[in-house]
Order: C-alpha cells, then sequence, then structure tokens
C-alpha cells in the first residue's frame, strides 16, 4: 500500500521589503527530495481553488506553495473583498510581486526536501506573473496559463500597473509552457502567435498548447468557462512539464 | 480578472450597508469581468467600497447584461425626476 499523505497549512514567508505575508503550502510527508511549485493565483485571489491547486501539486510529489499576493491591502480578508480591494488599487505592482515570488522560491529551496528545482505556474493574471518569473529569478521553468499583457499593449486609461513584457523576451531564463484558450481575448490567439514568434526569434525553449472551444479560464473547475477536454489536456502537460524539468538534481 | 478594464469613481455624501452595518463610501469600481457567484462567464460588478475601513467594507454586485442595462435606464430615469424635486 503506497503512502498517500500530505500536509497542507498556511505559513508566513518574507517576501518583498522582506515583509512578512501569508502563504499556503503543501507537501508530501514521505520524505524524498523533490522539486518545488510556485503556484501563482489568478486575479479573484488566494482562494479556496488556487489552495486545492496547491495540495493538488503536493499529491503528485512536489513541494508546492501559493502566495496571498494582496497580503497588503487585505490581511485576512476574505479572498473576493481582498480581490476587489486589489483591482480598486490598481493591481500588485510587478516589483513587489518579484521579491514576493522570490520569498516563496528560497522557502521552497530551504526544505530539507528539496531538489534544488523549482518550478511556477500561473492563472489569469498569474500567468503573466509567472512569465515574469522566468525573466526575473532563476527557476528551471514556468507555465503561463493564459496570461494577458506578456505581449500586447494595455488600452488608454488602463488602470492596472502592468506593462508588456514584449521587449524582455532575450532575457527569458528558463522553459515555459503555454497553455492558451482560443476563444480567449485576454490574450487573443493574435496575442500568442506574436508571443509565439518572440521566442522562435530569440530561441527560448518553449511549448504552446492551445485548445478549440474554450476560452479564459477553461481550467477553473467552479466557474462556467471550464472546459473539461482543455483541462485535462492542460493538466497532462502541465505534469510532463514540470516532471522534465523539476526532477533529478539542481 | 480577465477584460482587466475597470472604472473607477469617487464617491461621496452616500452609504452602503455592508456585514457590519452602514458605513460611509469613498469610491466605486465598475467592470465587466468574471463573477465570483453570478452564474455567467462575465458580468458587470460594481463594488462600493471604503478602503478607509478595510476590505471587507464593500458592497458587491454582479449583474447580468439585461440586469444592468435595466440598471442603468432606472438610474437615468431616477436622477433625471431628481431635477424636479
Amino acid at each position: 500500500m503506497r503512502y498517500d499523505a500530505v500536509l497542507a497549512e498556511t505559513v508566513g514567508i518574507q517576501g518583498a521589503d522582506n515583509d512578512e505575508i501569508e502563504a499556503y503550502a503543501a507537501r508530501p510527508m514521505d520524505g524524498g527530495s523533490r522539486g518545488g511549485v510556485l503556484v501563482i493565483h489568478h486575479m479573484p485571489g488566494y482562494d479556496r481553488e488556487s489552495k486545492e491547486i496547491v495540495r493538488r501539486f503536493a499529491v503528485r510529489g512536489y513541494n508546492a506553495i501559493c502566495v496571498n499576493l494582496y497580503s497588503r491591502e487585505a490581511p485576512g480578508a476574505e479572498p473576493d473583498d481582498a480581490a476587489a480591494a486589489a483591482r480598486a488599487n490598481g493591481g500588485v505592482p510587478d516589483a513587489r510581486f518579484v521579491g514576493d515570488a522570490a520569498g516563496a522560491v528560497r522557502w521552497l529551496r530551504a526544505l530539507p526536501t528539496s531538489n534544488g528545482k523549482v518550478g511556477t505556474i500561473g492563472y489569469c493574471s498569474g500567468g503573466r506573473q509567472a512569465f515574469l518569473t522566468a525573466l526575473e529569478l532563476d527557476i528551471q521553468g514556468a507555465v503561463d496559463c493564459y496570461g494577458a499583457f506578456v505581449v500586447g499593449t494595455p488600452p488608454e486609461g488602463f488602470p492596472w500597473r502592468v506593462q508588456p513584457l514584449a521587449d524582455r523576451i532575450a532575457e527569458l531564463r528558463a522553459p515555459v509552457l503555454g497553455l492558451f484558450g482560443n476563444e480567449d481575448s485576454n490574450p487573443s490567439p493574435d496575442q500568442v502567435d506574436e508571443l509565439e514568434k518572440l521566442l522562435q526569434t530569440h530561441g527560448k525553449e518553449y511549448e504552446f498548447h492551445r485548445y478549440d472551444d474554450a476560452g479564459h479560464a477553461f481550467f477553473a473547475v467552479d466557474r462556467p468557462a471550464y472546459r473539461v477536454a482543455a483541462a485535462i489536456d492542460g493538466w497532462q502537460r502541465v505534469e510532463a512539464f514540470f516532471a522534465t524539468h523539476l526532477s533529478g538534481k539542481a | 480578472m480577465c477584460t482587466y478594464s475597470t472604472e473607477k469613481i469617487d464617491v461621496a455624501a452616500s452609504s452602503g450597508k455592508g456585514p457590519d452595518g452602514w458605513f460611509p463610501l469613498r469610491t466605486a469600481t465598475v467592470y465587466y469581468d468574471h463573477p465570483v457567484h453570478a452564474p455567467d462567464a462575465h458580468t458587470v460588478n460594481i463594488d462600493f467600497l471604503n478602503p478607509d475601513r478595510g476590505p471587507g467594507a464593500r458592497v458587491a454586485v454582479e449583474l447580468s447584461l439585461d440586469s444592468a442595462r435595466a440598471l442603468l435606464e432606472a438610474l437615468q430615469v431616477t436622477v433625471d425626476r431628481a431635477k424636479h424635486h
């Protein structure tokens, strides 16, 4: 009988500016040496579904963590209230996100079971942030699930504090897996094409999968956007990608 | 979430009722995006907020597009009528 157990709990980690911020971590309890996964929550926040994804990675054999990126705006708040506060505030500044992600990556690597390898996966706004992590930090792979504004310019008067990353593709430090819905408009199929061309131009390692009959948030099991075929195939791609890039020794 | 577009207005001399009772409103954000609760892919969402009182000081609605249009019309009629009082 295989011992199947994970420890899932709230932890405090040191984020940007050495602030202590809230995170949710899940780890397999059978010892060994394993990779780590930083899960970046979608714009609706550090919610029940994001925590389920963290536990899913632990069940698949990874140490996993999701940082509450709205810790500062809304400590202890309900996820929807926190997301509303963050939206009214113009979202999460990139520099602060990178500091928080760096703290989470340090936390994963400091675990006694860490093999030193860390990957990241993000959904929605977190997809762009996963890509940003691969530009800024030493990680071994990034999964961008329908992140908008990796390429493309936010419209005029746009309140969100994001800059496109198109002019920084040359700085990419890790392979990227991109999963997109062909019915999405943020990012649109044209923007996915543009990103793919940039990755090719700069000779970066990447793998894109695009799904028909799927739009934004097709992984979200509790929303009408959920598309079972795309989500099942997408999860298989994610697991294969992390198995390739996070196994063994760093 | 995913359209990202957000209109933000100042709200003065107005109040809302949240989980802890009435409170003065300061801002409102209006956006067309994925709802938390309403049964549709996108809705017109309005958050009436008072950031000074924390993220819980919030009155939130998620309206279907038809409901939002009906609200818009009702607001227009009501605001026009108010001119005559």
